[in-house]
């Protein structure tokens, strides 16, 4: 069985840790500080954490203003309240005067499962994606996490990371190191590339494994930053692949797919098939449950590969 | 309370800004003439009497900050600046010009002496609570002050800060609210009134004070409260009577001088009243 740990849990370890290191690291959450693991941050150093109660936009602003005053602020809440309810704060107060905010928002995608479409977000990353300044991250498993946190606790500017709900499985080991813009090759393939983010990538390594029984070579991606994007690695896949099939939690409108698109379109344009949220809201359910039912399962991945070659034989 | 002699003297400095303000306006052929008048005493008060900063040391940890949080009183604070030395009056000119540093609204990225971005109503004083967090955590003594609209305070945003700067006793927290009683589309009162605005604030648990937004010895000493508080303490609310295009009889209580800059007629006649040159 693979070790899982959660991305969240990550997330507020690696907050200690650098709040240790980092006397001007100061977190906010928005009364969800158990469920965004900004509690452990609120324990080790009370003083520098502030819950803005049920507050989203006072929150952003609130950040804005710390950072105003030389501090390094964390913004912590779901990614529906950070990105939709506050997204103009976001723009207005953080990205315009791109001050030193990180809002890193827990329960991206449909994996947050029972609570439905209200609290499931599946346009974050094309919220984010479009503000001028704002660089977005979408972590694979808990040590890219880590590494993620302290390049972005180091880089000024804002940033947008996007945590979940759900354990991932463990891909990287304890001293991996984090590459603002760059993918990672997870696995080598010559036929097909399949370019993931956050729990895709575990359902594309699966889909990769279940394609080379059926003799497809798959080179699986690992894409954590959505922006500013690989585009070098995008168009090695084009050129050394028949086409690309890409995988995200989200929307296929905006996010990774989108990316990997508008890479391709002005510069080498190439067979591309996004597995993602076909343009709707989801229902409530079990993780496992809605990924099958929305179309993101390794099955749904290998299905979309085979089209794909087919239509370029 | 202030004397005589400095009532006169920052008299003529706000009919100097107000002359500047207009002058600067009509050159950009576009901006909001209504807020920008009714708010130059205020910004007056704070920048030539108030306010504690160094124009050749802009990042001076020590500084008093202020927040426009109706950012499209740009004009006033982009005078004050250029009066208080932050930089050359010259820059007046660039006003809403492409890549000045002088944006339609403020941008405290390139404008020296310009402490917070606004523009989007409603978000000032979130921001502002935030600087005071952060100055409380350094032991910093130093007063945050935000401008806000009357008619921004119907932002939901405002009373969410409201409550924040209470609740966390931010008594270096001063907000001001320039209460002119018009907003783009009429009277506050007939769009989404307002009142009793006094008895709001101070249900929010904020020190409250009424004040003629126009009369220094009024003025002053509300906004000098901040400086006599600790940094833990309940934070001032100063509503500022004032009246829409203070100063010029023509653009007074006229919500339709909001967004409009003074044509070349309306220039002349209003550098006339002001005993402009």
């Amino acid at each position: 069985m693979t070790e899982t740990l959660g991305i969240r849990e990550a997330y507020g370890e690696a907050l200690v840790e650098l709040g240790h290191e980092n006397r001007d690291i100061v977190v906010l959450d928005a009364d969800l500080s158990a469920s965004t693991m900004t509690k452990l941050f609120a324990r080790e150093f009370p003083e520098r954490f502030f819950d803005m109660g049920v507050a989203e936009q006072d929150m952003m602003g609130t950040a804005a203003g710390l950072a105003l005053a030389g501090k390094t602020a964390f913004a912590s809440t779901f990614a529906v309240f950070a990105t939709g309810r506050a997204w103009e704060q976001i723009r207005q107060a953080i990205a315009y005067p791109q001050l030193n905010v990180k809002v890193v928002a827990s329960h991206g995608g449909v994996s947050v499962g029972e609570d439905g479409a209200s609290h499931q977000m599946t346009e974050d990353l094309a919220l984010m994606r479009a503000v001028p300044n704002m660089r977005v991250i979408v972590p694979a498993d808990a040590h890219e996490t880590r590494a993620i946190l302290r390049v972005v606790a180091e880089t000024p500017g804002p940033f947008y990371v996007r945590t979940s709900r759900m354990k991932f499985p463990v891909i990287y080991g304890p001293d991996k190191t984090f590459r603002l813009g760059r993918g990672d090759v997870l696995r080598a393939g010559s036929d097909v590339s399949l370019i993931a983010c956050g729990y895709m990538v575990h359902v594309a390594l699966r889909a990769a494994e279940a394609l080379r029984t059926k003799g497809v070579s798959a080179r699986v991606v690992n894409m954590p930053t959505l922006k500013p994007i690989d585009e070098e690695l995008i168009l090695a896949c084009a050129r050394e692949t028949k086409g690309i099939v890409t995988a995200e939690e989200h929307s296929i409108i905006g996010g990774l797919g989108s990316a990997v698109c508008e890479v391709l379109a002005e510069s080498r344009p190439a067979p591309v098939r996004r597995i993602g949220v076909r343009d709707q809201f989801c229902s409530s359910g079990t993780a496992a449950d809605l990924f099958t039912e929305y179309g993101l399962t390794a099955e749904d991945i290998v299905r979309a590969a085979d089209e794909l070659l087919q239509a370029s034989s | 309370m202030i004397d005589k002699e400095r009532d006169d003297l920052l008299r003529e400095r706000a009919r100097i800004l107000r002359i500047r303000i207009l002058c600067m306006l009509h050159e950009a052929r576009s901006g909001h003439t209504g807020g920008s008048l009714s708010a130059a005493d205020i910004i007056t008060a704070l920048y030539f009497h108030v306010l504690r900063y160094r124009p050749d040391d802009p990042a001076w940890e020590g500084r008093d900050r202020f927040v426009l949080s109706k950012g499209h009183a740009a004009p006033a604070l982009y005078t004050a600046l250029a009066l208080s030395g932050y930089f050359e009056e010259g820059l007046l000119h660039t006003l809403r010009k492409v890549h000045s540093c002088l944006q339609g609204h403020p941008n405290a990225r390139c404008t020296p002496g310009v402490d917070a971005t606004s523009g989007s109503l409603g978000q000032g004083l979130s921001v502002a609570n935030g600087i005071a967090l952060g100055l409380r955590l350094d032991g910093n003594e130093a007063c945050v002050y935000a401008l806000l609209g009357d008619g921004e305070v119907q932002e939901g945003q405002v009373w969410e800060a409201a409550m924040t700067a209470a609740h966390r006793r931010l008594g270096k927290v001063l907000a001001i609210v320039d209460n002119n009683g018009l907003q783009i589309d009429g009277f506050v009162k007939d769009v989404k009134g307002i009142e009793p605005l006094a008895d709001k604030w101070r249900a929010f648990g904020w020190e409250v004070q009424v004040v003629d937004g126009h009369d220094f010895s009024s003025l002053i000493p509300a906004l000098e409260t901040a400086k006599g508080k600790s940094l833990v303490d309940a934070p001032t609310a100063v509503i500022a009577r004032t009246v829409k295009g203070k100063g010029v009889s023509f653009f007074e209580n006229q919500a339709k001088y909001h967004g409009v800059p003074p044509s070349d007629d309306e220039l002349a006649r209003a550098l006339q009243e002001l005993g402009a040159p």
